[in-house]
Order: structure tokens, then sequence, then C-alpha cells
């Protein structure tokens, strides 16, 4: 009964999501205030329908009903309570409703929060929202109803894919769900402002925290699944430029940009038109994402699901949406008045330069992703496009990006002084420099520009932290009064350098753990020991235990380095008793928070001995270390008072803007 | 609907990655590598190269699928008769077609790969330099006209600077 229920909420949900389709829009375009008020109630509402529904099916993984088909699939009885829940998004209906949910969760935010909103742009924007809405509730309704029943309800589940069987599955797709779906919000604003034909600095201070928030979330989506599947598949890989990573690496890259641009938009009013074409164009990367993910157009580690029938519908929807997007783009845009003049250096043109450069590599990565698919299509001729493709393509459009990002922040609106600049990062200059050099000297091996490598992120690391010493005047004005000036200032300010900072941590941990990790595949029998990198691996013993829906086979390694016992590392096989497929399960020792070390099992020898993976990982984990503080720089940003139009001053801010003036 | 059959050859090879890859072997294993540290590395850096022809984009080098193991061996075996690694690449491309590199080779077919990407960029450039002109000389005009008047946030910046210029 709970299962049909949820269908029937669903089905409500898409009813009420036909109407914020229209009459919010109409509303807007005969001036009926009435109707446009419409639009904030439909959303929440909606959201709590999609949400019960979600529930229903939740109830049915939880209690283990295999009346219903997606549950039996999917699910076993003896799973992890925790799996149980996961296993609702592990499979391609379930994902699709926790698309939909977060796209309501947004929708149900923008009308409940959006008080200060001016009607008739909240009226558009909740009205494009519920296009959105409307398509893929369909989409689910139509091809993928997780509520399906079976006439004969089996007994037992045919259990989840065990590679979904992870923490990772609670954690990834919601994060990454967050992050994809959140850039629906940009994009219903911007085709708002298109339908309405006007946009003011206002506007981009409105759009900025949905574009923050999902940038936010999308940054740590992507690299919670970059170490999902660094400790799960076993080879200490961690990015593969596979298809559907690019796939969400695009809105990425394409958000990123239109953080930036945002930014001169609400500041000085320029760049209008590319800040519009920018917030389509990463909800368009998303939608690409979602069909390339979901149709199966790709497969890959990460495809669970295959159906043409939804392909083609997703296509679609992929077609009426970037292509509807787009017209309404090229139709409008002239009406929107382009305001700020500004010369190459200067504030607004280093964020053009990011543009620049973050939109190409888009492209490069676009191209590399969709190229072979085209290629095939019209031609029928099969090419490989892989790592080795983007890195040649991609890694060299970043090296002066990321060598231009500490002079942004510190240039002026309008027109800056490069040699001031320049002035305030001798210290960052003379610190990389510096460990170039050291690390030319001193560590041996690896590749010879790993060191140049390095050496560009530390002048990130050091370089982000510029501006705060420039506005706080540390070195210059005494220390309290540097402290307080630090804490006075505006958030936004923290967060860029958070940001800058986060993404100098991840290019050193690339280039550390890729140029000199230490690999090291043997063969062992009990008793055996592998020195690596000082450390000396003792094969102690193996030991077989059965849980839940697994069997595990687990080697006990004692790890010493010279006399002292450092950790016990226990590498497990695991067999899946249901599909009776084996999985690895690492085991990882982290050294002082950024070395690891990293085990994994590979097969058993005919004479006992097990093919054992040792990997000596240096400052592997900054990788991921750096998107997390990129988040919380986000978050900082976020917390900036001047994002919230009426929202008073805080007296920090106020006493800082007295002392200055 | 040449969509249509594309679609349906991915999910074939989808079909097969799916049953080949559940052998449980970890992509290179000790029984493959040679006894000689130079060739052995030689052989992963031309590995890394390949692709594993049914699997998604991975290389030969990552790959647990049984045919993976295969050109692993294929690829130790030229090297070990004294191939170059262009010659171990040859030898496999020649069997396999330019499908098993995952750098695709410049040539006509691959131009829009290889140029897009910059493409963009220097179209970008070209925007990028057509704004500034444009910048220029609405500054210019603005300039005889005379209506260069700072604004009041402009003002205020302009204060602030001129004041964190006193402090120091």
């Amino acid at each position: 009964m709970i299962i049909e229920l949820g269908h029937y909420m669903l089905i409500l949900a898409f009813a009420l999501s036909l109407v914020q389709s229209v009459v919010p829009i109409w509303g807007a375009q005969i001036d009926d205030n009435r109707m446009m008020s419409v639009a904030s109630p439909i959303a929440i509402t909606q959201f709590l329908f999609v949400g019960l529904a979600f529930a229903a099916l939740t109830h049915a993984y939880v209690t283990s009903d295999f009346s219903v088909q997606n549950v039996w699939e999917n699910s076993h009885s003896t799973q992890p309570l925790l799996y149980k829940y996961t296993s609702v998004w592990g499979n391609h209906e379930g994902s699709m409703l926790l698309w939909v949910f977060i796209l309501v969760i947004f929708g149900a935010m923008v009308g409940a929060f959006g008080r200060n909103l001016p009607p008739k742009l909240k009226a558009n924007t909740l009205g494009v929202q519920g296009w959105i809405t409307a398509a893929f509730l369909l989409f689910v309704l139509v091809t993928s109803n997780p509520f399906h029943r079976i006439a004969d309800a089996p007994i037992e589940g045919r259990d989840l894919n065990p590679i979904l069987q992870d923490v990772g599955l609670a954690i990834h797709p919601p994060l990454l769900y967050l992050g994809y779906v959140g850039f629906s919000i940009s994009f219903a604003f911007s085709i708002a402002a298109l339908l309405e034909g006007r946009i003011d600095a206002a506007w981009a201070r409105w759009v900025r925290p949905w574009v923050l928030t999902a940038w936010g979330f999308l940054t740590l989506g992507i690299s919670m699944g970059s170490y999902w599947a660094y400790y799960e598949l076993g080879w200490g890989g961690y990015w593969f430029w596979d298809p559907v990573e690019n796939a969400s690496f695009m809105p990425w890259l394409c958000g990123t940009a239109l953080l930036h641009s945002a930014i001169v938009m609400e500041k000085r009013g320029a760049l209008k038109v590319w800040t519009i074409l920018l917030s389509i164009l990463t909800f368009s990367l998303s939608l690409l994402g979602t069909f390339l993910v979901r149709s199966g157009v790709l497969t890959s580690v990460h495809a669970f699901a295959t159906d043409p029938g939804r392909g083609v519908f997703i296509l679609i929807l992929l077609v009426a949406f970037i292509g509807g997007g787009l017209s309404l783009f090229a139709w409008r845009a002239s009406m929107l008045r382009q305001g700020g003049v500004f010369a190459p250096i200067s504030r607004e043109g280093s964020l053009v330069l990011n543009n620049l450069f973050l939109s190409a590599a888009t492209a490069a990565v676009l191209v590399g992703t969709l190229y072979p698919l085209a290629l095939e299509a019209t031609t029928g001729a099969k090419i490989s496009v892989g790592a080795p493709f983007f890195n040649l393509t991609f890694g060299p459009m970043m090296i002066p990006l990321l060598i231009a990002v500490p002079f942004g922040p510190l240039l002026a609106w309008k027109r800056g002084d490069l040699g001031a600049a320049m002035q305030r990062l001798w210290t960052a200059l003379g610190i990389a420099i510096l460990t170039v050099i050291l690390v030319y000297g001193y560590v041996e091996g690896g590749p010879a520009l790993a060191p140049l490598g390095i050496g560009i992120g530390v002048w990130l690391v050091i370089g982000s932290f510029a501006e705060i010493q420039l506005r706080s005047g540390f070195f210059k004005n005494s220390f309290s009064k540097a402290i307080s000036r630090m804490f006075g200032m505006p958030k936004s300010v923290w967060g860029a350098a958070l940001g800058h900072l986060g993404v100098g941590m991840t290019v050193i941990g690339i280039v550390v753990a890729s140029s000199y990790q230490l690999e090291d595949i043997s063969i062992m029998k009990v008793g055996d020991s592998r020195t690596i990198a000082g450390y000396t691996f003792t094969f102690e013993g193996m030991k077989e235990s059965s849980e839940h829906n697994y069997s595990d086979v687990a080697g006990t390694f004692r790890v010493t380095e010279g006399d002292k016992l450092v950790t016990t590392l226990n590498p497990v096989k695991r067999v899946y008793n249901t599909r009776g497929m084996p999985t690895t399960e690492t085991d990882i020792y982290t050294i002082w928070g950024v070395t690891q070390l990293y085990m994994s099992l590979g097969d058993k020898q005919d004479n006992g001995a097990m093919a054992v993976r040792i990997y000596y990982k240096p400052w592997v984990t900054f990788i991921w270390l750096g998107s997390l503080v990129m988040f919380f720089g986000a978050c900082f940003s976020l917390a900036d008072r001047r994002l919230r139009i009426g929202a008073p001053a805080r007296k920090g801010r106020a006493k800082q803007a007295a002392s200055t003036a | 609907m040449k969509l249509i059959s594309i679609l349906r050859l991915v999910f074939l090879s989808a079909f097969l990655v799916v049953t080949l890859q559940a052998g449980p072997s970890l992509a290179v294993s000790p029984e493959e590598m040679l006894k000689d540290p130079t060739l052995e590395a030689r052989a992963r850096e031309i590995s890394a190269g390949l692709r594993c022809l049914v699997c998604q984009n991975q290389s030969i080098d990552d790959s647990d699928a049984p045919l993976a193991k295969d050109l692993r061996l294929l690829v130790r075996e030229r090297i070990v008769k004294g191939d170059s690694n262009d010659e171990a690449m040859e030898f496999l491309v020649s069997r396999y077609g330019e499908f098993v590199l995952l750098k695709p080779r410049f040539t006509m077919k691959t131009l829009l790969l290889w140029g897009f990407g910059p493409a963009i960029l220097l179209l970008g450039l070209w925007a990028v330099h057509l704004l500034y002109r444009k910048n220029k000389s609405v500054a210019a005009t603005a300039q005889a006209t005379g209506a260069v008047e700072l604004s009041k946030e402009e003002q205020d910046k302009l204060n602030k600077i001129l004041s964190s210029e006193s402090d120091s």
C-alpha cells in the first residue's frame, strides 16, 4: 500500500509541476500578482510529495519488500542497514528519483527563502524550474518507474552490485547530484532574466549563492567519488579520464568559470551576457552528464543501467533544454545592456582570463569525451581517447591559469597594477623557487618536470594568502590590529583565499603522488617480507570470516620501520554470496595525515601464497584535502552577509570600514 | 537510425565488460612481470597507453579483464624480442587497429579532436581582444565628452585605497 501511495504522490507532484510550469510565468506576462504568487506554495508542496514518494521507496528497501521489482533487483535482506538505505539510489530508477528529489528541494528552497526576490523574477525562475521538474518527473514515471510491483513476490532479493556496497555510495551520489542539480537554479534564473529581458547587479547577487552552493557540493562530490575509486578498485588510481568522470568534471569547470564571472557581474555590472551564457552552458553540461551516465551511451564502471528507450527520452530532454535555452539566449541576449569598462590588467581582466582558460579546458574535455561517439556515428571509425590525450590537451591549459591565480585578487577593479601585485607576491615566489631547488637537490627519482609542478602548487598555496596579508596589513601594522582586521574582512575574501589554497593543495597532491609513488607487486608466502620506502611489510597469516552477505579472506601484514612497529594492515578479498562476485577491500595507513601506505590482495597462488600489491603514496591525501578546503571556501563565501540582500552589516565589518575610512 | 545501432553496439559491449570483468585478478599480476626492471618499466609505460579493448577507456595496465592480460603478455613478449616502444605499439596497432591507442594519432580524422580546445582558446583570445578594443573606444568617447566622473562606489574605493596607503 505504501508503495502505491508513493507512486500516487509522484503523479500528484507531476500534476503540480505542470501548474508550476505555466501559471507563474503567465502571471508574470500579464502582471497578475495572484498567479505569480502560486509558484512558492506549489514548489514547497511538490517537495513534500516527492519527498513522500522517496520515503515510500526507502521504506520498501529498508523492510526488504521484494514484491517491488526495483527492491528485488537491487537489494538483499542480509545487507547491513546502511546499504539498504543506499541501495535506494544504487540503481537507475532510484537514482533518477533522487535526482528529481534534489531538484524539488532546490525549488522549494527558492520558494521558501526567496522572499526578497522581485516577484516577477521569482515567478519566472520557479516556472522554469517547473519545466525541468515536469520533464524529469515524466521521465521517471514513464521510463523509470521504481514503484513497479511483481505479481509473485520472490523470497530473496538479487543483491546490490558489490562494487556499490560501500560507504562511498552513501556519500558520492547525493553530493554529486546536489552539485549537478544545483546548477538548475542558476539556469532557471538566467532563463527568467531572458524572459523578462532585464538583468542587473542584484540579479548576480541573487544567483551567486546558488552557484556557490552547487559548486561546493559538486567539488566535494567529485572528490569523494575519486577517493572511493582510489580505495575500492585496488590499484591506487583516483582519476581515469573516464567519460563518466568527465561528465561530472565538465560542469565543474564551467561552473568554476561561472562562479568567477558572476563576481564581475555583481561588482561591476560587466560580462552580463557572458554570465547568462555560462549558466546556461553549465546546466547543459550537467544534463549532458546525466544523459551520458543514465542512458548508458557510454558504459563504464559507473554505468549500472542500460536501456535505449530511456536514452532517447533523455536525449529529447537534452535537446529541448539546451536547444531551447540557447535559442532564447540568441534571441534575447541583445536586450541586455552591457556595462562596466575595464583595462586588460585589472581584477575584471584577470577574471576574464580565468574564464577564457576554463572554457577552453572544458571544450577540450568535451571534445575528448564526445569525439569517439561522434566519429563512430558519422564514419564508423573507432578510436579511443584516454588519459594521455587529456593530459596533453587539458594539462597545458591549466598551467598558465594556475600561475595567474594569485595575481587576480591583488589587482584593483577597472585598472590594476601588475608590478604592485608582483611585489606582494615576492615571498610566495621565493618560497616556490626554494622548494623547486630543494626538491631537485634532495629528492631522487621522479620525472624532471615534477619539481616545477610542486613549485606551482606552493606558489598557489602561499600566494592565495597574499590578499589577506595585504588587507590586514600583516608585518606592517601591529599584530593585534592585523588580527582584528583579518577577522573584520568580508568572508568572501577568505572564501577566495581558501578556494585558491585548496587548488594549490590538490596540485601538490597530484604531482607528488603521481611522480614519487612507489609500487611493489609480488607473491608473498606467510613469513615473507618486502621493504618499500623504508617500511617493511611482513606477511603474518590469513584469516577467513563471514558476515552479512559476504565472506572475507583477510591477510595480516605487520608494517615496521626499522625496529618500530608502525601498524598492522589487513587487506581483504571479499566474495559476495548472492552474485558470487569478488571485490578487493584495500587497507590504508596514513602517515602524518598526508602520505599513505596502501595494500591490496591479488590472486591466491596454487602453493597458497598470495599476490600482494603495496604502494607508497607520498602526499596523496592532499588531492582530497584540497577539495575539502575548496568546499570550506565556498561555505565561507556563502556566509558573507553581502550575499543576502537586506541583511544588516555586521558590527565587525562596520568597525573595519570605520577604521579604514 | 545510426544512433540506435550505436546504442545497441554499446550495450553489447557493456554486457561484455560486465561478464569479462568478473575475473578476480587485479591488473598487472606478479607472474606476468619481467625479471629485468628496465624492461618491465618500459612494458608498464607502453601498457598505460594501450586500451583494454573490451573495457571502457581503461588502459590494459589498469584492467582486470582477461583480454587485457593477454595484451600485457604480448607487449612483454615483443619487448623481450627486442622491439622498441614504438615498434611494440605499432605491432599492436597493426593487429587491433587504432582503437587500441588511448592517445589517438594526429590525422585528418582527429584534426578536430586535437584542435578544438586550442581553437576555442584562440577564438576566446580574439573575442577578449575585441572586447578590450571596444572598451578602449568607449573610454575614449567618455573622455572626449567629459563624462568621466567617479561614482559613489568608486569614490569610496579611492578613499579606502588612499587611507590604506597612508597607514603604511
